[in-house]
């Protein structure tokens, strides 16, 4: 494979990145799920790297679940978008940072829909004044927060504590990357590197110290699908689609995965558990399950950030394999415990524990 | 008769064009980019559909050109004319000048940069070629993986850059699903053990003896043709590629994994020749080849007077349609320097 | 025990390289105009048996070619062997031989044999 093809790919489409003033909008469902990830980025970006990124407390889900389930129309969903877009206007912010790849689907989609028909902007407009007596503007700069890691990704490699590379080794860890379908697929443009050879997660990977994995199933969508996996009769097909790209990386041996989609990441992690459950097969090397990362989690343990405040152990594949491989200093003693010192319930059965 | 015509471009078209005015007694300029005559045939090994020797074209060629009305300036790329009373001032890159009462182009086409499609991964997977790469292979006689090893099988894509919204090119290219067909048979012959596959959209035989080469290929060499667009190609932990494809016929996405994947590269409207005409005065169709005056009864008069095309400047064409259409504008050109004088 | 309440899917997809191509193989060696089909479909708009029945001999070439034989091993035992679709085949294949030959196969790789 000639790296040199992929680079004169990437060269072909690269994004604008604001550099500071971020207003940022988080995800509905990575806190549950990643509860270190945002956390992460924001202290990163404030305390780390000194940049400005403004939370307004009177941000909402983008509705993106119910558009995506069929329950909210596209005139509600627009609307609720054009209020995020208020909120920032009043905050004085023109710089969106968006946390969830639905939610920046669904931007980039609006904002492509006002473009092409100005009058559905106009009638927006119209909705949300009457709705709340605000009024928005488009944001200048639009970027998901992977692409601002990935826009530092350099400045963070010069900070690293740790690298991609396996301590006992000195080989270079092998990292899948999994983009989320609609980062790009929709609209190549609107994304680092395109649609067919995305460069957003492999770029910080590599600047890390990892190798990336270009195995056959890479572009398959992760079967997430909203309202696929929303019914529960309809889920069998939905993690067939993860099991497919599960098996096709097996062969290459993946120290882990790392994604930038909060559907993408739960479903790699959970469904790794219920394939197992279900078939009695797993996909990392003597039956462990495969690490399955955000691109905040991935960064903050190369900062050499403790992975128990990072939120690792909440996933339902245990990262301990890769820690041992990264070298990263951990204290078992903790992972379960509060930030006050209290300890918590230790669940039973983890996962590659 | 009297008069000089600059023929841009020394491929097929042009060269053909221009031993024809030759004989008729007009003194012809033959401009050509290259060191050397005979445009894209020169890759090529050879042609379809009864698998002549490419060379024997460019000999052909070159008979053409041998007469003492001509002068063959090469290594001149044209970058713009303009016209003065009845006749042309052309300028090339290097601030050369060609005078001349008459224009014909004859700048032909370009192959699509199949790295373009990027599902496909040219230029990204190791066997993934063009079939012009694979021509250059058939020239050294020798079909290997970038291992050295032989390939076992191999498939063709049609319609790369063809027929395709997403490339811009709404058209077809014509020639380059017998040109898989052809290359197909070439393969068997210097692998025969080899499976060969071609996935196609249309099978668009059009030509004299074509279906009858389809047939052949079918029948005597076994060569599996799946109808379905290739919707993306990547390569496993052996070095395979694995190619997705909907079986259209059988109604399912088929799987399979190749040693060799071929990408028959489409035509297109060439960059050199929109440079000829900077300043956009010439009529383009929607397929942004020069458009014609008249698709039935003008295909070699241009909008402007005393400018003519020759050849795959028009629009995707073979060899033989190539030297009909040249023909066609030595007549067109003739009738106007007739007039002109 | 599965409690989830659903399972995995089989995929659809045509697995080629899986697939077994003996009984296409052996068609072609003993009726070689079987390769000649283009799936025009006119054996089976002509055909007696597929107005009637769940039956196209189209789609039992093009399946066989593919290597995917349990349907076809299924139906081919349906076909009367009348001939008609000979009459129709623009590419000359011997449909009805292919038909008795593909039964031979069949039988021969003990799929759905008769």
């Amino acid at each position: 494979m000639e790296n040199e093809g992929k680079k004169r790919v990437w060269s072909e489409y690269q994004k604008e990145i604001a550099d500071d003033h971020f207003f940022y909008v988080r995800s509905c469902i990575r806190q549950s799920f990643f509860p270190g990830s945002e956390q992460f980025f924001l202290d990163f970006m404030r305390n780390g790297l000194g940049k400005d990124v403004f939370e307004n407390p009177s941000h909402t889900t983008c509705t993106g679940i119910g558009y995506h389930g069929d329950i909210v129309p596209i005139e509600t969903i627009m609307t609720v978008v054009a209020r995020h877009f208020a909120l920032m206007k009043e905050s004085g912010y023109k710089n969106i940072a968006i946390s969830c790849v639905t939610s920046f689907g669904i931007y980039t989609e609006i904002l492509e829909t006002w473009k092409h028909f100005p009058e559905q902007l106009e009638r927006t407009r119209e909705f949300l004044f009457k709705a709340t007596g605000r009024e928005f503007d488009v944001p200048e700069n639009m970027a998901h927060t992977s692409d601002i890691i990935y826009k530092f990704r350099d400045e963070i490699a010069s900070r690293a504590k740790y690298r991609l590379i396996n301590h006992q080794t000195g080989e270079p860890l092998k990292v899948v990357e999994h983009i989320g379908c609609h980062y790009s697929k929709m609209f190549p443009k609107h994304g680092v590197g395109g649609a067919e050879f995305p460069r957003v997660l492999s770029g910080m990977a590599e600047a890390w110290g990892g190798e990336i994995i270009d195995y056959p199933e890479r572009r398959h969508c992760c079967g997430f699908g909203f309202r696929q996996y929303l019914v529960q009769a309809n889920r069998g097909y939905s993690v067939s689609n993860t099991a497919k790209k599960f098996a096709s990386m097996e062969p290459y041996k993946p120290d882990f995965i790392l994604t930038n989609c909060p559907g993408c990441n739960m479903f790699m992690d959970k469904w790794q558990y219920t394939i197992r459950e279900m078939e009695g097969v797993t996909f990392g090397p003597s039956g462990d399950s495969i690490p399955v990362l955000t691109y905040e989690e991935l960064a903050g343990l190369v900062l050499g950030y403790n992975p128990w405040n990072l939120g690792l152990q909440y996933h339902m594949v245990q990262s301990e394999p890769l820690l041992r491989k990264m070298g990263v200093e951990f204290d078992p003693e903790d992972k379960y415990k509060t930030k006050d010192g209290v300890q918590m319930p230790i669940p039973r059965n983890l996962i590659n524990c | 008769m009297t008069g000089n015509v600059i023929v841009i471009g020394g491929g097929t078209a042009g060269v053909e064009a221009a031993g024809q005015l030759a004989r008729s007694g007009i003194g012809v300029t033959v401009i050509e980019k290259e060191s050397t005559i005979g445009g894209h045939v020169r890759n090529w090994h050879h042609l379809f559909p009864d698998r002549r020797s490419s060379s024997e074209v460019i000999d052909y060629l070159r008979k053409q050109l041998k007469h003492d009305n001509i002068t063959l300036v090469t290594g001149e790329l044209i970058s713009g004319f303009d016209k003065k009373g009845g006749s042309f001032r052309l300028k090339s890159s290097s601030g050369k000048e060609f005078h001349g009462d008459a224009v014909l182009i004859a700048s032909g086409f370009d192959l699509f940069r199949s790295e373009r499609k990027e599902e496909y991964g040219y230029g990204i997977y190791d066997n993934v070629i063009t079939s012009a790469d694979l021509e250059s292979m058939f020239r050294d006689k020798s079909i290997l993986l970038r291992n050295g090893r032989e390939p076992e099988k191999i498939g063709f894509v049609h319609c790369v850059g063809s027929r395709d919204e997403k490339s811009g090119n709404l058209y077809c290219s014509k020639l380059c699903c017998i040109t898989a067909v052809k290359q197909a048979i070439g393969l068997k012959e210097l692998i025969p053990g080899s499976k060969v596959f071609c996935f196609y959209m249309d099978m668009r035989m059009g030509g004299a003896l074509y279906e009858e080469m389809y047939r052949e290929a079918q029948e005597k060499y076994g060569i599996s043709f799946i109808r379905g667009k290739v919707s993306e190609v990547s390569e496993n932990i052996e070095g395979k590629l694995v190619t997705k494809v909907e079986d259209t016929l059988a109604g399912r996405p088929l799987r399979i994994e190749m040693d060799l994947l071929v990408l028959m590269a489409g035509m297109e409207m060439s960059k050199d020749g929109e440079a000829i005409d900077i300043s956009g005065k010439l009529n383009r169709g929607v397929n942004r080849f020069f458009a014609p005056a008249d698709y039935h009864f003008g295909s070699n008069i241009s909008n402007i007077k005393g400018v003519f095309y020759a050849g795959a400047c028009t629009a995707p064409m073979n060899i033989t349609e190539t030297i009909s259409h040249a023909r066609g504008a030595v007549s067109d050109v003739l009738n106007y320097l007739t007039n002109k004088h | 025990m599965n409690r989830f309440g659903y399972s995995l899917s089989k995929a659809r997809v045509i697995d080629y390289d899986a697939n077994n191509h003996a009984v296409a193989e052996y068609i072609a060696e003993k009726e070689p105009s079987f390769r000649l089909c283009i799936a025009c479909g006119g054996c089976a708009a002509t055909c007696t048996t597929g107005n009637f029945t769940e039956f196209s001999l189209r789609e039992i070439n093009i399946l066989i070619h593919r290597g995917e034989n349990r349907k076809p091993g299924s139906d081919i035992r349906k076909c009367m062997l009348c001939g008609k679709c000979i009459l129709v085949c623009p590419r000359g294949v011997n449909t009805r031989n292919v038909v008795i030959t593909a039964r031979e196969a069949f039988k021969k790789f003990g799929i759905n044999a008769l």
